[in-house]
């Protein structure tokens, strides 16, 4: 009985996925190249201009990640944000903008829910889990290149 | 003896109650779509005014319910029952409505299917005589589904063509043991059935089988054929849902196709309102068929319809374990003859 749901189960899922429009892989992967092109460029530009200011390259590379983060805040405050990313996907969700609007937009949701347990319980909602991950695949990688080398 | 069932799951009224009165509110984005002339309500606001879009769901729902109650001019008092329920965690627009309209209150979760359930359960009291007028409401708000179900608001995301958009909108249904409008005739409640999708952005196709197994059962358990009914609607499968229950039905041996559509993609045109599959929600089905449907009973440009309400059962929890989606659907018959 399992068994013949579970086929039958299997049968329905591959029905669905051959019927459900899928999402169109090349425009949303041009989108995505040109704005986190984009985004690159914009960053470098920046840290041209504050290099030739004299300051130091790895100073204007903090700057320059500051003024990503702040941006990418405010314009998600002003409800812009949601609508350029949905546009440009990865574009903007991967560089550290995203990790800024994914931060800020809990922040702004709970608030309704008092400062402590609203914002302060939900503020890593989104962004806790790729933190946690990201920490423990470094210390992983960390212990095997300390074994290697 | 059940003398009033027919069928495996079928029951047949004796008094079929009348519904005398229905309100609908949606949405601002909703008053944007095909059906916007019908709709007794256009919020400019969706945020009611109020504080939280939770408040402003509960505001929108009470609106709605008062205002069918004026229609046919009825106090709380008259009203010997309330049914209804939302999509928000311990019914929280309901209750808080039931609380500020002081009626006797049984509060109903069938996720989007929740109107057919209120109005199934609220014909079962009043030809059963335990109430001669019941309210059956219920409400869903795109952004309250949204930061219970899904993400922040402001989130920057991408949703999959299959992903369907909830329904900001309330419907209210006064059912009546007496006076005039369109029958309830006959409701069929709908089994749970899960056929293993758990893809959260594809609910038209987990909550599809369970459509086409209430409209099969229905169809036989009256004996009546599909083009017996003007319209056969869907509660908010989507286009994927809807292909899905043609393509079952057809397998059943049923073809509903020139009187079928979806509640889900008659609220949203999809291709102009960035709305994906279509619509979803408890309050589709019911602004759909209070809005537009029952003023077309009532005018007698359709005569009998069948409402099927689809819900997706699932929750936050079952999702992040990883288990599927089950879905149900209730039916119920309104007839003007």
């Amino acid at each position: 009985m399992n068994m013949k749901k579970n086929q039958l189960n299997k049968k329905y899922n591959k029905y669905v996925k051959d019927i459900s429009p899928k999402p169109n892989y090349l425009a949303n992967s041009i989108k995505a190249f040109v704005t986190g092109g984009l985004v690159c460029v914009f960053g470098f530009a920046i840290q041209k201009l504050i290099i030739s200011r004299g300051i130091d390259k790895e100073t204007a590379g903090t700057i320059v990640i500051i003024l990503l983060v702040c941006l990418s805040q405010l314009l998600t405050g002003f409800g812009v944000y949601d609508k350029l990313a949905k546009y440009a996907g990865a574009g903007l969700i991967v560089p550290i903008t995203g990790f800024a609007n994914s931060v800020v937009a809990p922040a702004m949701e709970y608030k309704r829910e008092g400062i402590v347990l609203g914002v302060g319980a939900k503020l890593f909602s989104l962004a806790g889990p790729v933190l946690v991950c990201g920490y423990s695949a470094a210390v992983v990688i960390g212990i095997i290149y300390t074994l290697i080398y | 003896m059940a003398v009033k069932k027919i069928g495996q799951q079928t029951i047949q009224f004796q008094n079929p109650p009348k519904a005398i009165s229905a309100y609908s509110i949606v949405g601002p984005k909703e008053g944007q779509g095909p059906l916007n002339i019908w709709f007794d309500e256009v919020l400019e606001d969706d945020m009611c005014q109020e504080k939280s879009f939770e408040k402003a769901e509960g505001r929108m729902l009470r609106n709605t319910i008062i205002s069918a109650m004026k229609k046919c001019k009825k106090t709380p008092k008259d009203i010997d029952y309330m049914l209804g329920g939302d999509l928000l965690n311990q019914l929280m627009s309901t209750s808080y409505t039931a609380r500020d309209l002081s009626i006797p209150f049984f509060g109903l979760y069938g996720a989007c299917s929740t109107m057919t359930e209120s109005i199934s359960l609220a014909s079962v009291l009043i030809d059963g005589g335990f109430a001669d007028h019941v309210i059956a409401a219920t409400s869903s708000h795109f952004s309250t589904a949204e930061r219970q179900f899904r993400f922040p608001l402001e989130h920057g995301n991408q949703r999959p063509p299959t992903a369907q958009w909830t329904v900001t909108g309330s419907g209210a249904l006064i059912l009546s043991s007496e006076g005039s409008g369109p029958m309830v005739t006959h409701i069929t409640t709908g089994k749970v059935v899960d056929y293993g999708i758990s893809d959260v952005n594809n609910m038209g196709a987990a909550m599809a089988p369970a459509a086409a197994d209430t409209i099969a059962t229905h169809l036989s358990d009256t004996g009546r054929m599909p083009d017996f009914y003007d319209m056969i609607l869907t509660g908010d499968l989507g286009e994927v849902g809807k292909k899905i229950v043609l393509d079952m039905l057809m397998g059943k041996g049923f073809s509903i196709e020139k009187v079928y559509n979806d509640c889900g993609l008659m609220i949203f045109d999809n291709s102009k309102q960035d709305t994906h599959s279509g619509g979803s929600g408890c309050g589709c089905s019911a602004a759909v068929f209070c809005g537009y449907i029952y003023k077309q009973l009532q005018s007698k440009k359709v005569k009998n319809i069948l409402l099927v309400s689809t819900g997706a059962l699932l929750s936050t929890i079952s999702t992040q374990q990883g288990e599927s989606i089950p879905g149900i659907a209730h039916a119920a018959v309104f007839s003007t003859a």
